[in-house]
């Protein structure tokens, strides 16, 4: 096989890896954009601060202790323990996202309901720079080390069986492939509760129409808080697989741009779009970065996912999977 | 008032009528300066149907919407079963077993018709979460009660053939029974239409007649409904409330009403002054 082909085969598994990474930061978005039709601009940072709260939990930081210290004059930096398990420190994260989609509906949204999309939006603009804020605040804005027990480095079964077969081993990394099971484990998850559970159907319902769901007896607030929730789970678990990539630090939340390319290939409404888009994205972007890259001075990598979408938005501005708006007169 | 001597009774079609289950007290609904209901007072009696009509923007939505919680009166009371209802969402109104439809149909259009239906039965599903992740006892058992419970409904609003059709594709007509068939399959202690026939064709609207009579008198749900048809009330219901620029203007049933001089007098047009 000749050896171009098989290098361009080893930059669209890792292309499909990296894919599988955007998706999961993609899939935050559409949860909250289908039940409540708000593009959810703190995603990303919603990541970041799940991320760095594991890491506060896992190191038994005391949160917010700068400001503590600036206050009385004290000097607390370090809870007694100093390493938490990570399944307990998990579960604490997951607690606290519950918390801040609680506290989001309670103090922002639910005063805002039935305004304009382009005011929710505007809402969670101002809920990033906020969310970042805190999280700066409450855990220091030093760039950390996550490890909650993932494998990480080569891949060597993938590796020996590559170089039998081409003569070259393919570099794939362990904590992308569990990144990927993760990845649709969670989608699987989403699906089957969406489908099968009393607390997704409500959230389908809604997310079809409000006032029908009123009429069957929906809560509307509480399933915004439990979409929310969802979506606080989805950030923790982005958080944990790009944290412990490449360290919890602020640029964290900027992989939420990368979102929205794939998402506007995808489709804005659709579980399943999200996971291709970020997986045509993810290739894609390996490949022009491979094959034309070169040519052109390549960090083609920053973006070809935006020119990708801006092409997709011409032709097909519902994305592949999303629900194509008819108005009928 | 004419109601005073309406008491528990069968009914000449063997249907029993019998107390007070819902009962509208001075109710009065402001939007901003507008008065939309106006001091009215009003009740609904265990397996009857009643009707409020009047003509257009008189307030019969508006009263409907208080019935189902979507509005709140500024002044008066509802008394639901004997208790003086507090101030109520619409979601809790529903799981109380008020079920309703709407003037212009609100059904989850991205659903299938059966999705739709089965949505009505989501207050009827109380096996904990972990149940239901695993599928499991409770769960189990649940789902299939509520999915016998949506398929003799189906049966009954005779719509077998486009259970799986999703309902954004359905003629007007079907959408109505639709959602008829979402409000029914919650067993609902009492139903409100809003304006059930609205849109249809003769022959629609003789369906719709014949699905309402035949749900009060197989199921013995009581039914509140709105029309502007005339004609259709007066076959169909026990008593009427009429309603004029937020007024009652007439209470009774369906032949005292057409023989009040003020329900004329609305109907034909004749000069407020």
């Amino acid at each position: 096989m000749p050896e171009q082909l098989v290098f361009a085969m080893e930059v669209s598994l890792n292309g499909l890896m990296t894919g599988v990474m955007y998706a999961l930061v993609a899939l935050g978005f559409v949860l909250i954009y289908k039940a409540s039709g708000i593009f959810n601009y703190a995603q990303g940072v919603m990541a970041l601060f799940a991320a760095m709260t594991l890491v506060g939990i896992q190191e038994g930081r005391v949160p917010f202790s700068h400001l503590i210290n600036a206050i009385f004059g004290t000097e607390v930096h370090h809870l007694p323990w100093h390493s938490v398990p990570a399944l307990f420190a998990i579960l604490l994260t997951v607690g606290v996202m519950i918390a801040f989609a609680w506290l989001v509906q309670k103090v922002v949204f639910k005063h805002l309901v039935g305004q304009e999309p382009i005011i929710l939006f505007m809402a969670t603009i101002g809920l990033a720079y906020f969310l970042e804020g805190v999280a700066d605040l409450m855990w220091g804005s030093e760039i950390r080390t996550l490890d909650v027990g993932l494998p990480q480095g080569i891949n060597l079964v993938i590796d020996e069986t590559t170089f039998n077969w081409f003569g070259y081993g393919f570099f794939i990394d362990n904590l992308d492939i569990v990144a990927s099971v993760v990845a649709a484990i969670l989608v699987a998850g989403l699906v089957a509760f969406a489908q099968y559970t009393k607390q997704g159907r409500a959230m389908r319902a809604v997310a079809d129409d409000h006032q029908a769901a009123l009429s069957v007896g929906i809560s509307l607030n509480f399933v915004w808080i439990l979409v929310w929730s969802l979506a606080g789970f989805v950030a923790l678990v982005a958080g944990i697989m790009w944290g412990s990539k490449s360290g919890v630090q602020f640029s964290l939340s900027l992989i939420a741009l990368k979102a929205l390319p794939v998402l506007m290939l995808g489709g804005f409404t659709s579980i399943p779009g999200a996971i291709v888009g970020g997986l045509i994205i993810g290739v894609g972007e390996a490949l022009f970065e491979f094959t034309i890259g070169p040519m052109i001075g390549g960090a083609t990598e920053n973006w070809f996912a935006y020119v990708l979408a801006l092409v997709f938005l011409v032709f097909r501005p519902q994305g592949l999977f999303g629900e194509k708006i008819i108005e009928r007169v | 008032m004419t109601m005073m001597h309406y008491e528990p009774h069968v009914t000449s079609d063997g249907r029993t009528i019998g107390n007070t289950m819902m009962e509208m007290k001075n109710i009065t609904l402001r939007f901003g300066g507008v008065v939309a209901i106006k001091d009215i007072s009003f009740d609904i009696r265990e397996g009857e149907i009643r009707a409020i009509i009047g003509p257009n923007g008189a307030g019969k939505s508006s009263m409907l919407n208080v019935i189902s919680g979507f509005y709140k009166p500024q002044e008066g009371e509802v008394w639901y079963l004997g208790e003086k209802r507090g101030p109520m969402r619409p979601f809790e109104v529903a799981r109380q077993g008020i079920a309703r439809t709407f003037q212009n149909i609100a059904l989850f259009e991205g659903m299938t018709v059966l999705d739709n239906i089965m949505t009505g039965r989501l207050n009827h599903m109380s096996a904990s979460f972990l149940d239901q992740a695993i599928w499991w006892g409770k769960a189990e058992r649940e789902e299939v009660a509520n999915r016998e419970k949506a398929e003799e409904i189906i049966d009954f609003l005779e719509i077998q053939a486009i259970r799986k059709t999703p309902v954004g594709r359905l003629p007007y007509g079907l959408k109505k029974r639709v959602e008829l068939a979402r409000a029914l399959v919650a067993e609902p202690s009492l139903l409100l239409l809003d304006e059930p026939m609205a849109g249809m064709n003769v022959e629609e609207k003789e369906d719709m007649s014949r699905f309402i009579l035949d749900v009060n008198d197989e199921f013995g749900t009581t039914i509140a409904l709105i029309e502007h048809d005339m004609g259709v009330v007066m076959d169909l219901s026990d008593r009427v409330v009429v309603m004029d620029y937020g007024k009652k203007i007439g209470d009774g049933t369906p032949d005292e009403v057409r023989n009040n001089q003020e329900v004329i007098d609305a109907y034909l047009g004749v000069a407020h002054d």
